[in-house]
């Protein structure tokens, strides 16, 4: 590992050569670790129910948006279109409410999930280790659960209400998550809310203590960056693409398995380029709106983030090809999970 | 000098090169590299075959007369392995499997117990089991008994093209072993695969060299002449190398200096 004052250093080298040699280093790690195969999967965001506020969030309880919260007959028919697409990985998100999307809810988007998809993970409100146990035994293979920042002080300030303003008990969530067997464990941290080396020293000790303590489970690591919602800016972001690109690359070259996941939050120049990099997994053709796909006129959606990539998986696909990597839709088939 | 074909589980196969599928930047060159080689024993991980999707779906870029071995890939104990064998099978892939367990995705090293339990479970089941391990002469025993097919050692980490730094284990199993002894993983170059088999190696097997190269079709290929080549030169009986230096002062030599006094 490396020290704070470290990655600092790194960080605040301006030399253009600085960042060229870091890329070069960590883009020949992936491709020894990874090949030329780039793992894609879709998000569906089920409810935007949330009961926290966080203030840089769309979905937040204070924010006057349409609340929904999908039927199975609704989401089946937006998981019937995101298969379509050619999608055999998903994520199923919602906001951050024990009420209105408790266990027994995730458990049968589950398990109708599981007829349409081969790998399901979830990003959700975290949870405790029987309540994750009971989702991995229903066919839940991964959790998605970000810190979005280290700084206490500062998570206090964004955090202002909910389940989230526990900081511990969302810093245990991976843990608990990998106690309970789940397979693939994702973290991150949200660029622009607190300063970038301190959480990405912080990040990248989290992801060696869990690494330590539950080395079978594959991990997963994003660095989204803080985007306008509907246009309005919810907090302002420091960190530009040449500090992007490099905290990207240092995490390849200090953890050269772990899977670098980029989202549609970036523009596709951007992750075009990372992806000769460092980036193994994206999504593709993603809607962050609840009923995005198939159910809502695009004005009527109120959507968690602006997507800045909005090319289909089909434009995807040819992007990638044509760039001679292997976009790869099936990396897990489910088994029975048991706990 | 003829030699004898690669006899695994009854089978019996020309080329002692196998090639495993991932990492390959599109399958046609998978394709083409299996073609180059000549190679008749290909592994799939089945988390990564697209069953549903006919153009996506690897299989279809294997020719038919190839063996296809399918790997536990994902499978973190014995018995994760045996589901994933099963559900291989009920698949159609066939009953051919490599045992990988693995619960350490940082070093992605084999859990060589719960190797031993998925291979005592999946070879009485008649699955033709091919359990992959840290070389170890207790787990060979153990494998041995549990009725694999062949022991696959691995030579280095994974995906290291590191050679062969657990040479002198590997060798053991070949003295003490009676199945097939393929050397899997770590093998970057075909030196390197010649070198395995001028000890006594039945087969290796190589990925990520291949996968990653700029021609992977010809670095293929390489790789199945040089495994040829060191085949011969085992079969030929290849001189033990010598230290170059021969000592001055011999310390038996006494023995002849007083005989010629008497």
């Amino acid at each position: 590992m490396m020290t704070l004052p470290q990655i600092k250093n790194i960080l605040n080298d301006h030399r253009p050569e600085s960042v060229e040699e870091l890329a070069q280093e960590a883009a020949q790690i992936t491709r020894q670790h990874f090949g030329r195969a780039i793992s894609l999967y879709g998000p569906i965001y089920l409810s935007n129910f949330c009961s926290s506020h966080c203030t840089y969030c769309g979905f937040n309880s204070h924010n006057k948006i349409n609340r929904m919260k999908m039927t199975p007959e609704q989401y089946r028919k937006e998981m019937q279109f995101i298969q379509s697409q050619g999608i055999r990985n998903i994520i199923m998100l919602t906001g951050e409410s024990h009420k209105h999307t408790p266990v027994s809810y995730l458990k049968e988007a589950t398990q109708i999930a599981s007829e349409y998809f081969q790998g399901i993970a979830l990003e959700v409100h975290p949870m405790e280790t029987a309540e994750y146990k009971e989702l991995f035994a229903a066919g839940v293979d991964g959790i998605t659960v970000y810190q979005e920042t280290y700084d206490r002080a500062r998570y206090a300030q964004v955090h202002l209400s909910g389940y989230k303003k526990d900081y511990d008990f969302r810093y245990a969530t991976p843990a608990r998550a990998a106690e309970a067997g789940m397979r693939h464990i994702s973290i991150g941290i949200l660029l622009g809310l607190s300063d970038a080396a301190n959480d990405v020293y912080a990040i990248l000790q989290h992801l060696r203590e869990l690494e330590r303590s539950f080395p079978g489970v594959e991990y997963g690591i994003s660095f989204p960056r803080l985007r306008t919602v509907k246009t309005e800016s919810l907090a302002s972001c420091d960190v530009d693409d040449v500090q992007f690109v490099k905290i990207i690359a240092l995490t390849r070259i200090l953890f050269p398995r772990v899977s670098i996941n980029l989202s549609t939050r970036e523009a596709p120049r951007l992750r075009d380029h990372l992806l000769d990099i460092a980036i193994t997994r994206m999504s593709a053709g993603s809607n962050t709106s609840v009923g995005g796909y198939t159910l809502l006129e695009e004005k009527e959606q109120d959507p968690q983030f602006d997507i800045k990539d909005e090319r289909s998986v089909d434009q995807i696909v040819k992007l990638l090809k044509s760039k001679d990597f292997d976009p790869v839709f099936t990396d897990w088939r489910h088994i029975e999970n048991s706990v | 000098m003829t030699d004898s074909p690669l006899i695994i589980a009854g089978k019996s196969f020309s080329s002692r090169f196998l090639l495993g599928t991932g990492k390959f930047k599109n399958k046609k060159d998978l394709a083409d590299s299996i073609n180059a080689s000549k190679s008749e024993i290909v592994t799939v991980a089945l988390r990564r075959i697209d069953l549903e999707r006919h153009e996506e779906n690897i299989l279809e870029y294997i020719p038919a007369h190839v063996t296809l071995l399918i790997n536990t890939s994902g499978a973190r104990t014995a018995q994760e392995a045996v589901r994933i064998a099963r559900l291989a099978k009920a698949s159609g892939c066939g009953h051919w499997v490599k045992i990988e367990v693995i619960n350490d995705s940082k070093y992605l090293l084999p859990d060589n117990a719960e190797t031993i339990k998925a291979t005592e479970i999946l070879a009485a089941e008649g699955f033709m089991v091919l359990p992959y391990i840290t070389p170890d002469l207790y787990t060979a025993r153990a494998l041995v008994k549990a009725g694999a097919a062949t022991v696959m050692p691995l030579g280095s980490f994974i995906g290291s093209n590191q050679g062969l730094r657990t040479k002198e284990f590997i060798q053991v199993l070949i003295n003490e072993i009676d199945l097939p002894i393929i050397v899997d993983a770590g093998i970057g170059a075909p030196s390197q695969a010649a070198e395995a088999m001028e000890m006594g190696a039945a087969a290796v097997l190589a990925n990520t060299a291949v996968a990653t190269a700029q021609n992977p079709a010809s670095l293929a290929r390489a790789f199945a002449l040089a495994v040829e080549a060191g085949r011969l030169a085992y079969l030929s009986g290849l001189p033990l190398q010598q230290s170059l230096a021969r000592a001055s002062s011999p310390l038996t030599g006494f023995l002849y200096d007083d005989a010629a006094a008497n």
